[in-house]
């Protein structure tokens, strides 16, 4: 495991690890969001209330957590990078940023056309959709604070510094929903003992959210492919490797 | 006379230190202390001017006018926290000292806020007067920005470390700060907008409580972090 661990570290193994991985994650992401897509556009019953404009959700619920989610990954590698001084944990983090910040941007975006039948507005000083705007700040801020550096090595330690702050600001995100009542409705699917969404609308919201994480890894391992040719543009296995292909 | 050998003075010795100096630069360079002060009272006649004239309105507003403008003095103010200090190589030396960084940028930070932060807290209660804020709701206001202010002073801190080296750092530290503090500012301006109602405001009071003793004890060393990677180079 650790010599796992610190083989992936060079950044010629990490360069073709990541490399096979990538369609591992691609393929099945884009299989399951087909499926995931059909259940809940074709299959899944329409809702009482809702009508068929519920149906953005399976678009909207997996951004809104990934948008989360790739925060905090973004955090820990940061973290990693910082205390164990590992170059690649920093690169996983600088690719993390403008995946993350394009998910909220969608969240953002289905949120406001999910609001507009809903609600009858665009946008709706609710909490959780401003602590989701405060999310795209943060994201913004940290690629603003790497762009800022020329050293690429500052960059990673700054940036870093800014992503463990950050996280702090992720559970009040999270936790946002209850401290202000709101209109946003409470969230319907972490309630696994009693959960107030059917079935027959629930596995296709499940298989998208699976469809999600998988293409964030898929997307990531070409970031990550890019971020690491941009640092090692001067090493050299990396001219070996393209004389050799 | 006997030769006395140069002594290292004690940690709380030397941040007493660092507290005094900066105050006495600050009593020499009174007219730096005032401008935040004054941005502060400029940007509330602002809103009067582009809202409404009539008291009614404003006082429904102006905790969150009071809060926004203390953000914005506030984050001003940053911009003297540590650059004079860096450019002329003094944290360089605080950095080589082997003195723990985290608790001398702590007390720096400590000091700045007696001189921005402080001002603020007593100078609010007369802005609030003027945009119809009833007096009863003084205390309440002054105890909101007295821990808010101080919240923002760390978080500020932190971000004034990590930019202090980029050149035009002003707006990216702005970029960095404000996402990072608006809890501090939703829950400041909440507690004073539930006084004016006659509500009860031990909520967001203990919630900035909470805030503040979080940044107290975590920030130091996130500043030491970023200012170690600023003077590094």
């Amino acid at each position: 495991m650790w010599l796992w661990f610190h083989k992936l570290s060079s950044p010629p193994y990490a360069y073709r690890t990541v490399g096979l991985m990538r369609p591992w994650l691609f393929w099945p992401a884009i299989l399951l969001m087909i499926v995931g897509a059909f259940g809940g556009l074709v299959l899944a019953p329409e809702d009482y209330q809702q009508k068929d404009a519920f149906r953005i959700i399976y678009v909207h619920v997996p951004s809104a957590s990934l948008s989360l989610m790739v925060y905090v990954v973004m955090a820990v590698a940061a973290a990693v990078g910082v205390i164990w001084r590992i170059k690649l944990a920093h690169a996983v983090a600088a690719a993390c940023a403008p995946i993350g910040a394009w998910f909220t941007v969608a969240t953002l975006v289905t949120g406001s056309i999910y609001g507009k039948p809903m609600w009858g507005t665009w946008w709706e000083w609710d909490p959780r959709l401003t602590s989701e705007l405060i999310l795209l700040f943060l994201y913004l801020g940290y690629m603003a604070l790497r762009a800022s550096f020329d050293d690429t090595q500052r960059a990673d330690r700054a940036s870093a510094i800014l992503a463990i702050v950050g996280v702090v600001n992720v559970p009040i995100v999270k936790y946002s929903v209850v401290w202000w009542n709101s209109l946003h409705q409470g969230p319907s699917i972490s309630k696994l003992a009693a959960p107030s969404i059917e079935g027959s609308m629930l596995w296709p919201l499940l298989t998208m959210m699976l469809a999600f994480i998988l293409y964030f890894g898929a997307v990531l391992c070409d970031r990550l492919r890019g971020e690491i040719l941009r640092r090692e543009r001067n090493a050299s296995w990396l001219s070996e490797s393209i004389a050799s292909s | 006379m006997q030769s006395s050998v140069p002594t290292t003075p004690g940690l709380g010795n030397i941040l007493m230190l660092v507290m005094a100096r900066d105050l006495r630069l600050a009593v020499r360079h009174w007219d730096q202390v005032l401008q935040p002060l004054m941005f502060f009272v400029i940007v509330t006649t602002l809103f009067p001017l582009a809202i409404s004239p009539a008291l009614d309105e404003l006082r429904r507003i102006a905790p969150g006018v009071l809060w926004v403008a203390a953000m914005l003095a506030s984050l001003l103010a940053l911009e003297s926290l540590f650059r004079p200090d860096v450019e002329d190589g003094t944290m360089e030396q605080w950095v080589l000292s082997g003195q723990p960084l985290s608790l001398l940028l702590l007390a720096k930070t400590a000091t700045h806020w007696l001189l921005t932060g402080l001002p603020l807290v007593l100078m609010a209660p007369i802005v609030g007067t003027a945009l119809g804020m009833p007096q009863s709701v003084w205390p309440v206001l002054a105890a909101t920005l007295a821990l808010g202010t101080g919240s923002l002073s760390i978080l500020g801190a932190i971000g004034a470390a990590l930019t202090v080296s980029v050149r035009r750092g002003s707006v990216l530290l702005a970029l960095l700060v404000l996402p990072l503090e608006m809890p501090v500012l939703i829950f400041g301006a909440r507690a004073v907008d539930l006084a004016m109602h006659g509500e009860p405001v031990a909520g967001p009071l203990n919630l900035l409580v909470a805030l503040l003793l979080f940044f107290v004890s975590l920030g130091p060393f996130a500043m030491a972090a970023a200012m170690r990677i600023s003077v590094e180079s």
